[in-house]
C-alpha cells in the first residue's frame, strides 16, 4: 500500500462510517424513545429516506461540479421556485390547450430549459464581469426571489394534473421515481467528473485556475456550462417534487442553498475548490435525511435538527483541518 | 483635454458610479412622487435602515478583515428573543447586559472557530447560521415572545422613543457609525483590521496577531448584533422566532453596495452607511411609486453585480473580465 493511501481512505469513507453510525444510533435511540413501534432502520422506512433525499440531492450533485471548480451557487433555491412555477403554470396556459397529457413533456422542457438559462445566466455574468460567484449569486437569489414574487404575487400557484401525479408517485423495481432521478443525475454527474475532458478540467481549474489557463483550457465557458448543469439540476429537482405535489408557494426552496451546501461540505468537497466526488456528496446528502428523519423519529423536533446540522458542519470542519494536519506531519498525504 | 475618452468616463463612473447611481434614483423618485425627498419620509427611511445598519456596520469589520458572516440574521433573532424573554423575567436593567453577554459569547465562538482555528468563514457561519436559529427556536419552545406589560416599561425608548425631535434609533446609528468610523480609520486596531484583510501573511510577519484581530472583528460584529436585536425588541416589544431571517443578505449587500471588497482589505464605515441607506432609499421609492415590495429584489440584484463589476473593472483597468 502507498503510504496515504489509508488516510485517503479514511477521509473519503469517513461520510459512509458517519452515515454507518447515524443508523445505529438511531435504531438503538429509537428502540428506546420512538413513540411507534416500527424500527427505524425498516426498509420501507429507508425507501423513503432515499425519495426524500431527491430535492436536496439533486441539486447537490451540481453543487458539487461548481464547488469542485472554486465557485459556489447561492440562487438555487430561486432557481427551483421558478422552474416549478413554470412548471405548473405552463400547463394552463391556452396555446397548449389542444395537447391533451402531451402538455407534460412540454413543461417538463420548458421548466427545464428555464432552469438552465438562469444557470447560464449566473455563469455568464461570472465569466464576463469578473464578479465573484459568490457575489453573482447571492444577487441572483434575491431577484430570482423577486421574479418568483413577479408570477403570482404572495399567492401560491396551483395545477394539479392527474397523470403527472400517477407518474411521480408510480414505482419501477421498488423505487420511486424521484429516487430513480437522483440515481440518475448522481450517476450522469459521477460520470461527467470521473471520465471525461469535462470533468478533469474542473478539478484543474479549482486547484490552479491560473495555471488551468495557461495549460489552455478555456476556463469562462467551462465555468458557464457547470452553472448551466446546477441551473438544470435545480429545474430538474422542481419538476421531480412539484409533479407530485402541484402547488408552489413563492417562499418555496428558501434555504435550499445551505441545505445543498451542508451536503456538499459534509460529502468532502472543498469550498477553495478542486478537491471533492459525487459519492461522498451522495454520502453527504444521505446523512443529512438520515438526521432529521433520525431525530424525527426519536422525538425531536425541527429546531434540534438545525441546531444539530450546524453544530455537525463545523465539527466537521475542525476535524478535517485536525486531519489534514496530522496528514502534513506524520502521514505526507 | 476638452474631449474625454472613454477610459476616462469609464474610470470616473467607476470610482463614483455607485454614487452617481444613487443620485439618479432620487432625481427619479422625487419626478415620480414628490413626497420622496420631504424631511419626513427621509426621516422615516433612516429610521427604518436604522436596524439594517448597525448590523451592517459590525459585519464590515469582518468583511475588511478578509471573512464573512452569514449568522448575524440568526444571532438577531436570538438577542431579540433573548432580551424579550429576560424582559419580564429580570427585568430591563439585568435582562440587556445578560442578552449582550449571551450574543458575545455566540460571537467569542465564532470568532475562536475563523481566528484561532482559521476555518472557513463561510461554512462556519453557514453552520452558525442554522444551529444558531435552531437554538432560538428551542430557547423559546417555538413561541413567539411578547412583553406582556407594555405601557408599563421604559423598554420601548430604543426602538420608539426620540430624542431632540430625533428618533433614538436614528441616534444609535449615527453614533455607533461615528465610533466605529472613528476606531477603524484612526486607531491601532482598525489599521490591523486592513493588514490582515489586505495580507494576511505580510500582516503575520509584520508581527500582528491576525487571530486576535479576526477574533475582535467576530467580537465587535456581534456587539452590534445585540445592538440591533435591542433596538428591533423594544420596537415591536413581541417578536417571532424568525425576525432576523435573510438579513445576512441584506447586510452583504449593503456592505458590497458600499465597495468593500469580500477578498478583505477594503471598504470604509461610511461607504457602508452609503450602502445601507442606497438599499433603504430604493425600497422606499419602489414602494412610493406604488412597485410592490418585491421589486426591489430585482433591482438590488442587478445594482450589486453592476456596483461590483464597475469597482473590479476600474481596478483591472479593462470592463470585461481577461478569462478567455
Amino acid at each position: 500500500m502507498k503510504p496515504g493511501v489509508f488516510s485517503k481512505a479514511l477521509k473519503s469513507g469517513a461520510i459512509w462510517g458517519f452515515v454507518v453510525l447515524e443508523l445505529i444510533f438511531f435504531s438503538v435511540a429509537g428502540e428506546f424513545l420512538s413513540l411507534s413501534d416500527k424500527a427505524f432502520m425498516d426498509w420501507e422506512n429507508m425507501l423513503l429516506l432515499l425519495k426524500q433525499s431527491a430535492p436536496i440531492g439533486i441539486i447537490a450533485m451540481g453543487m458539487t461540479i461548481v464547488m469542485v471548480n472554486g465557485n459556489i451557487d447561492l440562487s438555487v433555491g430561486a432557481t427551483f421556485a421558478i422552474a416549478a412555477i413554470v412548471l405548473l403554470d405552463s400547463m394552463t396556459w391556452p396555446i397548449f390547450a389542444g395537447l391533451g397529457d402531451w402538455v407534460i413533456p412540454v413543461a417538463w422542457l420548458l421548466a427545464l430549459a428555464v432552469g438552465m438559462l438562469l444557470g447560464a445566466l449566473n455563469g455568464f455574468i461570472v465569466w464576463k464581469t469578473g464578479v465573484d460567484a459568490f457575489i453573482v449569486t447571492l444577487g441572483a437569489m434575491l431577484g430570482y426571489r423577486g421574479i418568483v414574487f413577479m408570477f403570482n404575487g404572495e399567492q401560491p400557484t396551483s395545477h394539479l394534473n392527474w397523470t403527472l401525479v400517477d407518474f411521480a408517485e408510480a414505482e419501477f423495481l421498488g423505487l420511486a421515481t424521484a429516487s430513480w432521478f437522483l440515481l440518475a443525475v448522481t450517476f450522469a454527474i459521477w460520470f461527467l467528473m470521473a471520465k471525461t475532458v469535462h470533468g478533469r478540467n474542473a478539478y484543474a481549474i479549482g486547484d490552479n485556475r491560473e495555471a488551468a489557463v495557461n495549460a489552455g483550457i478555456r476556463v469562462g465557458p467551462h465555468m458557464m456550462i457547470n452553472f448551466a448543469i446546477i441551473g438544470f439540476l435545480a429545474a430538474l429537482s422542481a419538476v421531480v417534487f412539484y409533479s407530485e405535489s402541484g402547488s408552489v408557494n413563492p417562499n418555496d426552496g428558501q434555504l435550499y442553498e445551505l441545505w445543498v451546501i451542508t451536503a456538499v461540505v459534509l460529502g468532502g468537497t472543498k469550498i477553495t475548490g478542486g478537491a471533492g466526488n459525487v459519492i461522498g456528496t451522495f454520502g453527504g446528502v444521505i446523512a443529512i435525511q438520515l438526521l432529521r428523519k433520525g431525530l424525527g423519529h426519536i422525538g425531536a423536533d425541527t429546531s434540534t435538527v438545525n441546531l444539530v446540522i450546524g453544530l455537525i458542519l463545523i465539527a466537521v470542519l475542525v476535524l478535517d483541518r485536525q486531519l489534514n494536519i496530522k496528514g502534513k506531519e506524520e502521514l505526507k498525504l | 483635454m476638452a474631449t474625454l475618452t472613454r477610459q476616462q468616463v469609464g474610470t470616473f463612473l467607476a470610482k463614483q458610479g455607485i454614487l452617481v447611481a444613487f443620485v439618479a434614483f432620487l432625481i427619479g423618485f422625487t419626478i415620480a412622487n414628490p413626497k420622496f425627498l420631504t424631511p419626513d419620509n427621509i426621516l422615516s427611511v433612516v429610521r427604518s435602515s436604522a436596524i439594517l445598519g448597525v448590523m451592517a456596520l459590525g459585519v464590515t469589520f469582518v468583511v475588511i478583515s478578509g471573512n464573512l458572516d452569514l449568522s448575524v440574521g440568526s444571532m438577531m433573532s436570538f438577542s431579540t428573543i433573548v432580551v424579550l424573554d429576560l424582559h419580564d423575567k429580570i427585568g430591563p436593567t439585568m435582562a440587556i447586559p445578560a442578552m449582550f453577554a449571551m450574543t458575545l459569547a455566540l460571537g467569542a465562538l465564532i470568532g475562536f472557530l475563523v481566528g484561532y482555528l482559521k476555518l472557513n468563514s463561510l461554512i462556519v457561519t453557514l453552520g452558525m447560521l442554522s444551529a444558531i436559529h435552531g437554538l432560538t427556536l428551542t430557547y423559546s419552545g417555538g413561541k413567539n415572545m411578547d412583553i406582556v406589560d407594555k405601557e408599563g416599561t421604559w423598554f420601548s425608548v430604543f426602538g420608539q422613543g426620540s430624542a431632540l425631535g430625533i428618533p433614538v434609533p436614528i441616534l444609535i446609528f449615527v453614533t455607533l457609525a461615528a465610533l466605529l468610523g472613528l476606531v477603524l480609520s484612526k486607531t491601532g486596531f482598525g489599521r490591523k483590521v486592513y493588514a490582515v484583510g489586505g495580507n494576511g501573511t505580510a500582516a503575520t510577519f509584520s508581527g500582528i496577531r491576525r487571530a486576535r484581530t479576526v477574533f475582535m472583528c467576530y467580537i465587535m460584529s456581534a456587539a452590534c448584533v445585540a445592538t440591533a436585536g435591542l433596538m428591533q425588541a423594544s420596537r415591536s416589544m413581541g417578536s417571532q422566532n424568525t425576525v432576523g431571517q435573510g438579513m445576512e443578505l441584506e447586510v452583504l449587500a449593503a456592505v458590497i453596495l458600499g465597495g468593500a471588497s469580500l477578498l478583505g482589505g477594503s471598504g470604509t464605515i461610511f461607504k457602508t452607511v452609503i450602502g445601507v441607506l442606497i438599499l433603504g432609499f430604493i425600497q422606499n421609492g419602489l414602494l412610493l411609486i406604488g412597485l410592490q415590495f418585491y421589486v426591489q429584489f430585482v433591482v438590488t440584484w442587478i445594482i450589486i453585480i453592476l456596483a461590483v463589476w464597475l469597482d473590479i473593472a476600474a481596478k483591472r483597468g479593462r470592463l470585461w473580465s481577461p478569462i478567455a
